[in-house]
């Protein structure tokens, strides 16, 4: 089975109103032919889970310029001042969450689980509206699952399979994201046949991933 | 007087004495990114970066750039031998896992107690934690390097106004003024720069300090 896609396929996957979860961290390991494809199509109401919103230039930033989004799940935004005008203006719902609590969620969200217990955010606004849990008299915050519709990652390469695998820092949320959406679509930098990634090098197995996009092509 | 450089520098340099031989340490962003080159010689330290790697190196070359080898801070940097890249889950493990010896970050306010702000202004500046209250829920040991004020106003308060981003988190905190270990009983000054008196340094604080009594002048590194 080829999973290979074309970018118009890829992005008529997406709907208004869809959350979408993006990989990157500041734009380093993000889709950009993807988010530019989306941009190009111009859908509206979508809700953003991504570590950051980029850059205006770079990035998921691009789509927060355009205002793609109705609600923006991430830990950082500081490096776009559109997302900061947003939240100040009242024209997006930005939900910030601490960066390690963030992937935990999509990974609970993809492996089955009912949620974390983290000690990160006790005593801050993050605690708000949220169960605590003593466990053996320690006290922990309960951070429920993560899930989107679609999943928009980035690898270094793909084979045919969907197997992927990575360079330098463009790992971050790619690795779980795909497996936190019922429907991923990776933008490889190289796609390659199966049988030419070796068992050993694929950090991220196929069966997480729906859809390749060759982002060399 | 010192100007924002110099004293960036100074403070870099008298936090660089606190890291030791075989650390794992996690530098914000600005400031503390600082630290990085001044580690006293002799002691080996890695570096830990949020976004997905242990053995942080310096900035590279114009023409080494590797796009996907930067910092937290989307600056490319270089990673030295012996380091590793890793996702978001293995890296916040490091993290709140207690894996990380002495995290550095900069701060907007801290209190007596420990508990710290540096994330958001309600209403004019909402950046968001990234990975900041895991760090401090996880790091071993938590430093604070900052200005001593800003532009006068104290940083430095019996309680913090602005939203915390950690709780009783805060283990020393080191300023051109001074260096203060943050105790059960509140700020002990444990170092004095002594261009500053201790009127003023009392002065610029929001708080009551305890003058140590084995008061030394601020040490730093070369």
């Amino acid at each position: 089975m080829n999973k290979l896609i074309s970018l118009e396929e890829a992005v008529n996957l997406i709907r208004d109103g869809d959350t979408i979860m993006v990989g990157g961290f500041l734009a380093v390991g993000t889709p950009e032919k993807l988010i530019d494809a989306l941009i190009a199509k111009g859908l509206n109401d979508l809700t953003l889970i991504c570590n950051d919103t980029g850059f205006v230039d770079r990035g998921v930033g691009k789509m927060v310029v355009k205002k793609m989004f109705k609600k923006i799940m991430a830990s950082h935004v500081g490096t776009n001042k559109e997302t900061g005008r947003q939240i100040l203006e009242g024209e997006t719902e930005v939900v910030l969450i601490p960066q390690g609590t963030l992937i935990e969620q999509i990974r609970a969200g993809g492996f089955g689980l009912g949620g974390v217990l983290t000690k990160t955010g006790l005593g801050t606004e993050v605690e708000e509206g949220k169960q605590t849990v003593e466990v053996d008299g320690e006290v922990y915050l309960l951070e429920k699952p993560l899930r989107a519709n679609i999943a928009l990652l980035y690898a270094e390469k793909a084979d045919e399979l969907g197997n992927l695998t990575f360079h330098g820092a463009t790992r971050n949320f790619n690795t779980y994201m795909g497996a936190a959406a019922d429907v991923s679509i990776v933008e490889a930098k190289e796609v390659v046949k199966v049988g030419e990634l070796s068992p050993d090098e694929v950090v991220v197995p196929g069966v997480f991933v729906t859809h390749i996009v060759d982002g060399g092509a | 007087m010192m100007d924002k450089k110099q004293i960036q520098e100074f403070i870099a340099k008298r936090v660089a004495l606190e890291l030791h031989d075989g650390d794992l340490v996690n530098l914000g962003i600005g400031l503390p990114t600082l630290v990085a080159n001044f580690v006293p010689e002799g002691r080996k330290v890695m570096f830990q970066s949020e976004n997905g790697f242990v053995g942080l190196g310096p900035a590279p070359v114009e023409d080494e750039i590797d796009p996907s080898i930067t910092n937290a801070g989307a600056m490319p940097v270089t990673i030295v031998p012996g380091g590793s890249f890793f996702d978001s889950a293995m890296s916040f493990g490091i993290i709140r896992g207690g894996h990380v010896n002495t995290t550095v970050l900069g701060a907007l306010q801290v209190a007596a107690n420990g508990d710290i702000a540096n994330y958001m202004i309600p209403g004019k500046m909402v950046p968001g934690m990234g990975g900041a209250m895991d760090l401090l829920c996880g790091a071993k040991k938590v430093i604070v390097a900052m200005e001593h004020t800003a532009k006068g106003v104290h940083k430095l308060l019996k309680k913090c106004t602005l939203p915390l981003t950690a709780v009783k988190a805060v283990d020393l905190i080191v300023t051109e003024m001074c260096v203060i270990e943050v105790t059960d009983v509140g700020f002990v000054m444990i170092e004095q720069n002594p261009e500053y008196t201790l009127e003023e340094i009392i002065a610029a604080t929001g708080a009551d300090v305890t003058i140590s009594m084995a008061l030394k002048p601020m040490r730093v590194a070369a």
